[in-house]
């Protein structure tokens, strides 16, 4: 069969693009052959470590089990996407970096996008809540204690409890 | 890069009808988290697929005329949990596709996918099973609707004739009024994993909250296929709501259920656990019935 391809149309980190697809490619391809966003890594590609996670329309998936054809006409943020107007790097980020969550950091830009979903949401998660919706990631340095306590931190702290999140 | 012969996407229900008749050899794909995997294993390597996944007609939960509950087949774990038709009617459904896999497979996997896979580990299925689902399903002749019992043929294979898709799946109104359930997945870790064993229960209480009028159970991984429990069903049926009946209608479901060893568990060891799982989610199920159990 020769090779087809679709023209894929979407918005990656709040900037329109458009290119031809080859219609066989994930989304975690296009992601890092086609635009060189190389923040999404390729772990298990299928679905189960989280490596590969992006937000597509505000919701996280696993980028390695979805059709890049079927990002057309959607809204796509990455971690790159997270960064300042000058490149600095995210409260979310920072706090990784502070809590020691990161150590060989293969999965650090997945959970983060996880986080960066439970964050928009603006709303107050508990222990539990919070555990659940990061269970979609695989993490075999840390052993998830200071990925869970950088994002409890981050949340408390956009909520503007402070002193709350210095205690945890 | 997927192993993929070619991809067509449908562009409507008819479309895809079309599509499937024009291709006899493509295999459907909604989300792709089996399909998807199931390729990058080989299993389904080099094969042509149709994609229905833009088709957003088959996204959302409506009540049709006659007060059925209506799930279009593309409707994902996710969106079933958060809607309020579901919370307010049937919430242990929203409660057993929160146990799927992890987030990101929540919000990509659809409950038509879910049963369309034929495996009787499916989170929705036993529950779905449990509250006499129907089954809706177009194709070149039109639409036909089956209860999902009938839908499941065996393990991995559902009635679905050539060029058919499911569309919907719906609860009807007599199914659901006056019902309450739960259901329990049993599996070895929080997230990410297949039940060892799963199972939906459901009744009605009689209005003075002390007499099961009606139970229905129903199991993933008891059999090749999900199945419901109707001698343990009988069983219950008319009894009042007591540790002793409760505890029969449990032993009563070992007459019904066919658990095999796997490498995941042993036969043995599934038979307890459905007992104990009967057990737990039908006091479960009489407590937010708003029934007292008593000794």
């Amino acid at each position: 069969m020769s090779k087809q391809y679709k023209l894929v149309r979407c918005t990656i980190n709040g900037k329109q693009v458009e290119k031809m697809i080859d219609v066989r490619a994930s989304l975690t391809d296009m992601l890092r052959d086609d635009y060189r966003l190389t923040s999404i890594k390729k772990g298990c590609e299928v679905g189960e470590c989280g490596a590969c996670n992006v937000l597509v329309n505000g919701e996280c998936f696993n980028s390695c089990i979805y059709l890049a054809v079927w990002a057309d006409g959607k809204e796509i943020l990455t971690l790159e996407g997270l960064a300042g107007p000058n490149g600095e790097i995210s409260d979310i980020q920072q706090a990784f970096i502070d809590e020691a969550a990161v150590q060989c950091g293969f999965c650090t830009p997945g959970f983060i996008m996880s986080a960066a979903e439970i964050l928009e949401s603006g709303k107050e998660y508990s222990d539990d809540e919070i555990r659940k919706l990061m269970s979609g990631h695989l993490c075999r340095c840390t052993g998830y204690e200071n990925i869970f306590r950088a994002v409890k931190k981050t949340m408390l702290r956009r909520l503007g409890k402070n002193a709350e999140a210095d205690a945890v | 890069m997927y192993d993929i012969k070619a991809l067509y996407e449908a562009e409507s229900v008819a479309h895809a009808v079309q599509l499937l008749l024009e291709h006899p050899q493509a295999q459907i794909i909604a989300g792709g988290s089996d399909v998807l995997v199931q390729i990058r294993e080989g299993k389904r390597a080099g094969k042509e697929l149709v994609s229905i996944y833009g088709l957003d007609e088959l996204r959302g939960v409506s009540f049709e005329e006659d007060g059925a509950i209506r799930i279009g087949s593309l409707t994902s774990f996710s969106h079933i949990t958060r809607d309020p038709i579901i919370q307010a009617h049937i919430n242990v459904l929203g409660q057993a596709v929160d146990q799927v896999g992890g987030p990101q497979i929540r919000n990509i996997g659809t409950i038509g996918g879910n049963t369309c896979n034929g495996v009787t580990s499916a989170d929705s299925a036993s529950t779905l099973f449990a509250w006499d689902a129907i089954v809706e399903i177009t194709g070149p002749e039109g639409v036909r609707r089956i209860p999902i019992q009938d839908f499941y043929i065996k393990a991995g294979q559902v009635d679905l004739r050539p060029g058919e898709l499911q569309t919907a799946i719906l609860i009807p109104k007599a199914s659901y009024e006056g019902y309450e359930g739960h259901y329990i997945k049993y599996a070895m870790r929080n997230a990410m994993d297949i039940a060892t064993t799963g199972c939906s229960v459901n009744v009605k209480l009689s209005a003075d909250k002390t007499t099961m009028e009606d139970v229905r159970i129903a199991y993933g991984v008891a059999g090749p296929v999900p199945m419901r429990s109707a001698t343990a069903e009988a069983r219950a049926k008319g009894k009042p709501t007591t540790q002793s009946e409760i505890r029969a209608f449990a032993q009563t479901v070992l007459e019904d259920i066919n658990p095999r060893d796997s490498w995941r568990a042993a036969k043995d060891f599934r038979q307890h656990i459905a007992v104990a799982l009967a057990q737990r989610a039908l006091t479960e199920s009489i407590r937010l019935a708003g029934g007292v159990i008593h000794e």
